[in-house]
């Protein structure tokens, strides 16, 4: 197929969201990007990737000109004023059609050479070893084992290949089990406490309607109780409200009769669904995309919106999944509906609090590996990538990464990883730049060959993990406190600006400290490089005042000052 | 002495101590004239020693012969002690009431303070308005130095020495006097040294119904103006309480008699709004429910933020005048004591550097503050939890340090001094051993003898051991006017003051200190590279040696 043509519109001005400033220069539009160059040559250009539009608006004629107001997932507004209403529709029906393809081989995904060879990118997938991972935590073990009952997505098609389940549920009863949970996806292992020997496991609800049962269920979650000798229960976490649950009896759905079970403690946690969630963000993003914003109406906003609360909520299951498992030793199986959004966030956001690892650099990629990716999130409705049903639009990982920041203003010297991390990985879930998200689960990312085909964003971040270095980290304290025990109380959620507008300067406080100490700790490193090789150089001299390296001294005297005042005058 | 008098039961013994955030200490309860203390007899646990006056109020509860007082201070800690005994509890209760509310002035603990350290500095004598005047005469002759108000009678407000224009002379001043709300007339509060700009504060005009006139205090502004330059006049008030105001014989500046004066209406509120937003407020951050939209909700009525982003706005008008539009300006609201100087002083830490100095930054509070005559006294004597019907109280001072912080948060390299200092200057204004926040002008000051008799806080705020500790360590002079984000979603809640006592401190204690360790870390880098290139430098100069055969 041939790519879309270059095309572009001179003296075109892009106005800032808040205040009156424009600026004026040329708009590119390639097959991947729409492009801004300002006139003033100085001036950086900027890209917006056509994955990464979520709307694109023409507005109607102004004296000025045509506008035309494009909105990014990553919450950029741009709005550009055409001079030319013909210009103006052109970019706007050539959006329409780039915005979002209908078949995933058009994703950039597939397009996208950072001239890596074969091997690199081979590297770059293998960077991430959840089999490896499950290792890590002690599985398999005596009560743990790996099961090959889902090797061709045969039992489930939402599933990976690997997954690990109780020695004693043997394969009538995970089949069984599968086929009385919702889309087959029965309790498995996502996570295990080595400490206390404690399971964190997921699953979806279970077919129970109004009263139907299943021998097999109840004995897979009397299997995962006898897997852990330190409690006499398994707790199971049903991450909805109450009522939506009662409400999907009627549809032959539900949630798990204690009667039926037994040693199981049941507990709802009260988060809302997907598409609660879509309308609180939505209600968000239009309070504070008010340009004239009173304080009132800002604070009255962020109430009414709910975002705030709804991450208190995830923020108080996670609480309540890790007490669980390290204060009273239980196993827990957390579900929602589906099994794989809610309860998406609840394990990993639990994980975390749990498990140092998870807050590291490489430990925060392997949780969203395993918990998100390989359990089947399903990204690319989720994500919208492509032309797809709106209803299924949902910023549940948006909200995921969000619950994770809020924890890192709370820890401080917590997590490896700076807030810069969590932005990057957002910008890049949506935008198929990277094979990982492509796709709703691992079957259908093997079928689209995403390994031999696209790039592995975790290579790329891990190349650059300097860049996302939490200068404040401490190593020792994931030593001192294994187990982080976050505050809930409300006024410890923050409206997360460095997020919602990220692309909006003015908003931003015009120093930053994370950005100063970064550059003070890179200045550190360089200096102590130079202090060593001037070190080595002094002892040589002194030892050998006789034969006095003069021209090598003088060059190598030259590195270590440009060294030193390079950075000195950052 | 009357204090014995007012000291029922002056110790109890087997008192528990909770704070938030700290583990529980039993001991020994004493009452002193000026100070609740509490002594575990043991070498390593901290002590409680509380100003009396640092006590906002107290409740008492009884769960059989155990009493429990909690105490609410006022820099909005609560503690509370559990007293065995009815009648003890009883006894300390009613004296601890007894003592934080003492009405005389001269029995107030900074009389009685004897200080354990060094004096380097008299702060009494750091910031006199004679030396600012020095600073200005550097940079321009317009400018005099007018001993009008010399004996207070002129304005009882302002401190002897005022800077004025040097044309206008001591009986146009009088008139102008005579024409402003409490005598006070216009008087300068800064010089932009980069245009040539001023901005000064006076009181509102006293115009009243019939539409008074005053050609001196016309001329007294119109001095200020450059020829065929207009000035802005921004009255902190909204146009309708500027209207009433005229009832009372207040009003504004017409354009009919300040034709060369263009008028901005601003809204900040009066003091007993203010007081009542910070009430609000407070008992919103010591709600414990876990409910997020009643948190919200409740902020949102308190109106505190709003009033910060209200008082940065007026503030960033006032120095958008100035700097950009190259215009002079005269800050007033009714009295000019309260919004005036919150305008005035933030103006300045957006356009002058010097005042993000630690030093520059007491000069700031010292003469935009205390000398300008705000009512420490009557403002600061109660704070968010005292039972007793506001009067006069109002967080005025509160507010200005908020928007600092604010700005401080935003610029936090252009700093010299860190949220500590704001901090510090918060408790000092509400209760201190130091007399600097005493009084309510500069007369009272004279007439209570303070310099005499008390310590001021300069004197121990600039010991190089405080200064050090308040020393911002990323810190980088900035010569720039520097202009804050005053949309919404920049602005924060100032959690170092309103949940200070609601959160454990240690983990941002420890970041910061993990901060500090790395700027050090880097700087002795620095030092260690640059005296090995000396080093090197020097040898390569030597001689070299004789080469061997």
């Amino acid at each position: 197929e041939e790519h879309e043509r270059y095309f572009n519109v001179e003296q075109v001005r892009l106005l800032d969201r808040f205040s009156s400033k424009s600026t004026s220069g040329t708009l590119y539009l390639t097959a991947t990007h729409l492009i801004f160059v300002e006139s003033s040559p100085s001036s950086p250009s900027s890209a917006v990737l056509h994955h990464h539009i979520a709307s694109v608006e023409k507005l109607s004629l102004t004296t000025t000109g045509c506008p035309l107001v494009i909105q990014c997932r990553n919450f950029r507004v741009v709005h550009f004023v055409l001079q030319r209403e013909r210009d103006c529709h052109d970019i706007y029906s050539s959006l329409l059609r780039l915005l979002r393809p209908v078949a995933y081989e058009e994703l950039y995904a597939f397009s996208y050479n950072p001239k890596q060879n074969d091997q690199q990118r081979e590297e770059g997938w293998q960077l991430i070893d959840l089999g490896a991972e499950y290792e890590r935590m002690g599985v398999p073990c005596d009560q743990w084992q790996l099961t090959d009952v889902n090797r061709d997505f045969k039992v489930c098609e939402t599933y990976p290949r690997d997954l690990y389940v109780p020695i004693t549920a043997n394969k009538p009863i995970i089949v069984g089990s599968s086929k009385f949970r919702s889309k087959g996806r029965f309790p498995v292992l996502t996570y295990f406490y080595q400490e206390k020997k404690a399971a964190v496991c997921r699953c979806s609800q279970p077919l129970s309607g109004f009263s139907a049962r299943c021998l097999e269920d109840e004995s897979m979650l009397q299997a995962i109780s006898k897997a852990n000798h330190n409690s006499r229960f398994v707790y199971v976490m049903d991450t909805r409200p109450k009522l939506n649950a009662l409400a999907n009896r009627a549809a032959g759905k539900g949630y798990e009769n204690e009667d039926n079970y037994s040693n199981i403690r049941f507990q709802f946690v009260g988060i809302e669904n997907i598409h609660v969630m879509r309308a609180s963000l939505q209600k968000l993003l239009e309070v504070i995309g008010n340009r004239s914003l009173s304080m009132s109406d800002y604070l009255m906003g962020i109430e009414g919106c709910g975002w705030l609360r709804h991450v208190k909520a995830v923020v108080d299951a996670a609480i309540f999944l890790t007490k669980a498992v390290t204060v009273e030793g239980a196993s827990v199986l957390v579900h929602c509906s589906d099994g794989w959004d809610r309860t998406a966030q609840v394990c990993s956001l639990g994980a975390l609090l749990m498990d140092p690892y998870y807050r590291t650099i490489k430990g925060f990629m392997v949780l969203i590996e395993k918990d998100w990716i390989s359990f089947g999130h399903k990204f690319a409705d989720r994500c919208d990538q492509l032309d797809g049903d709106p209803k299924e639009v949902s910023p549940v990982f948006t909200q995921f990464l969000e619950c994770v920041w809020q924890l890192t203003e709370q820890f401080p010297q917590a997590f490896e990883f700076s807030e810069w991390f969590l932005l990057q990985i957002h910008e890049h879930v949506h935008s198929c730049q990277y094979g990982n998200f492509l796709g709703n689960n691992q079957r259908q990312r093997e079928e689209l060959q995403l390994r031999e085909k696209t790039h592995s964003l975790w290579a790329f971040l891990m190349e650059e993990q300097q860049n996302y270095q939490n200068p404040f980290y401490s190593s020792v304290y994931g030593k001192t406190h294994p187990v982080l025990e976050p505050s809930t109380l409300p006024y410890h959620f923050k409206f997360w600006r460095n997020m919602y507008h990220q692309f909006d300067r003015s908003m931003h406080p015009r120093q930053s400290i994370l950005k100063t100490i970064h550059t003070l700790k890179e200045t550190s490193l360089k200096s102590a490089q130079t202090l060593r090789a001037l070190e080595n150089l002094n002892k040589e001299v002194h030892l050998n005042t006789s034969a006095w390296p003069k021209g090598k001294e003088s060059s190598y005297y030259v590195d270590c000052f440009q060294c030193c005042v390079g950075h000195t005058k950052e | 002495m009357e204090f014995a008098e007012l000291i029922k039961t002056p110790r109890v013994d087997g008192v528990v101590l909770h704070r938030p955030f700290m583990p529980t200490v039993e001991g020994t309860l004493c009452l002193t004239g000026h100070h609740l203390i509490l002594s575990s007899r043991q070498d390593n646990t901290e002590e409680l020693w509380l100003l009396h006056s640092n006590i906002d109020s107290i409740e008492k509860r009884f769960l059989g012969s155990l009493g429990t007082i909690i105490v609410k201070c006022k820099d909005l800690r609560m503690i509370q002690l559990d007293i065995p005994g009815m009648e003890e509890c009883l006894n300390i209760g009613s004296s601890i009431e007894a003592l934080s509310t003492l009405d005389s002035v001269s029995l107030m603990y900074p009389y009685f303070y004897r200080p354990m350290f060094e004096v380097i500095e008299d702060g009494w004598n750091s910031f006199l308005p004679e030396d600012a005047f020095k600073d200005l005469e550097a940079m321009t002759d317009e400018w005099r130095l007018s001993e009008v108000n010399r004996d207070f009678r002129v304005c009882t407000t302002y401190p002897p020495l005022v800077a004025v224009p040097r044309d206008v002379d001591d009986d146009t001043l009088r008139k102008a006097a005579g024409f402003r709300h409490g005598g006070r007339f216009p008087v300068l509060s800064y010089y932009h040294k980069k245009n040539g700009m001023v901005m000064m504060r006076s009181g509102q005009p006293l115009t009243g119904t019939n539409g008074r006139r005053c050609k001196e205090d016309e001329r007294l502004i119109n001095a200020t103006l450059r020829p065929g330059k207009r000035g802005y006049v921004i009255d902190t008030r909204t146009i309708s309480v500027a209207q009433q105001a005229k009832a009372r014989g207040g009003g504004f500046e017409t354009e009919a008699n300040y034709p060369q004066w263009r008028r901005i209406h601003k809204a900040i509120e009066r003091s007993n709004v203010l007081q009542d937003s910070l009430v609000k407020l407070v008992e919103a951050c010591n709600d414990q429910s876990h409910s997020m939209d009643r948190w919200l909700s409740k902020l949102e009525a308190s109106n505190w933020q709003t009033h910060v982003k209200e008082i940065l706005t007026t503030a960033c008008l006032a120095a958008q005048c100035i700097d950009r539009e190259g215009a002079s300006v005269l800050v007033h609201g009714t009295e000019g004591t309260d919004s005036t100087l919150q305008v005035t002083s933030l103006a300045q830490i957006i356009l002058d550097p010097a005042c993000r100095t630690i030093q520059g930054f007491q000069g700031l509070v010292e003469r935009e503050w205390l000398q300008a005559g705000h009512p420490f006294a009557q403002r600061c004597s109660m704070s968010a939890y005292s039972n007793s019907k506001p009067r006069h109280e109002a967080p005025g001072f509160l507010l200005f340090l908020d928007c600092v912080w604010q700005v401080l948060r935003q610029f936090p390299c252009s700093f010299q001094f860190t949220e500590q200092l704001l901090v510090l200057l918060f408790e000092h204004a509400y209760a201190s051993q130091f007399g600097t926040f005493l009084g309510n002008s500069a007369a009272e000051r004279v007439r209570l003898s303070l310099p005499e008799k008390t310590v001021s806080l300069w004197s121990w705020v600039n010991r190089p051991q405080e200064i050090d500790h308040l020393s911002n360590p990323l810190y980088e002079p900035n010569s720039l006017v520097i202009w804050p984000s005053v949309a919404p979603q920049s602005l924060l809640l100032w959690e170092g003051v309103f949940l200070r006592w609601n959160r454990s401190p240690r983990c941002q204690e420890e970041a910061h200190e993990e901060m500090v360790h790395i700027i050090e870390y880097n700087k002795e880098l620095q030092n260690k590279v640059n005296s090995l290139r000396r080093q090197l430098a020097q040898l390569e100069t030597q001689e070299p040696p004789l080469q061997t055969p």
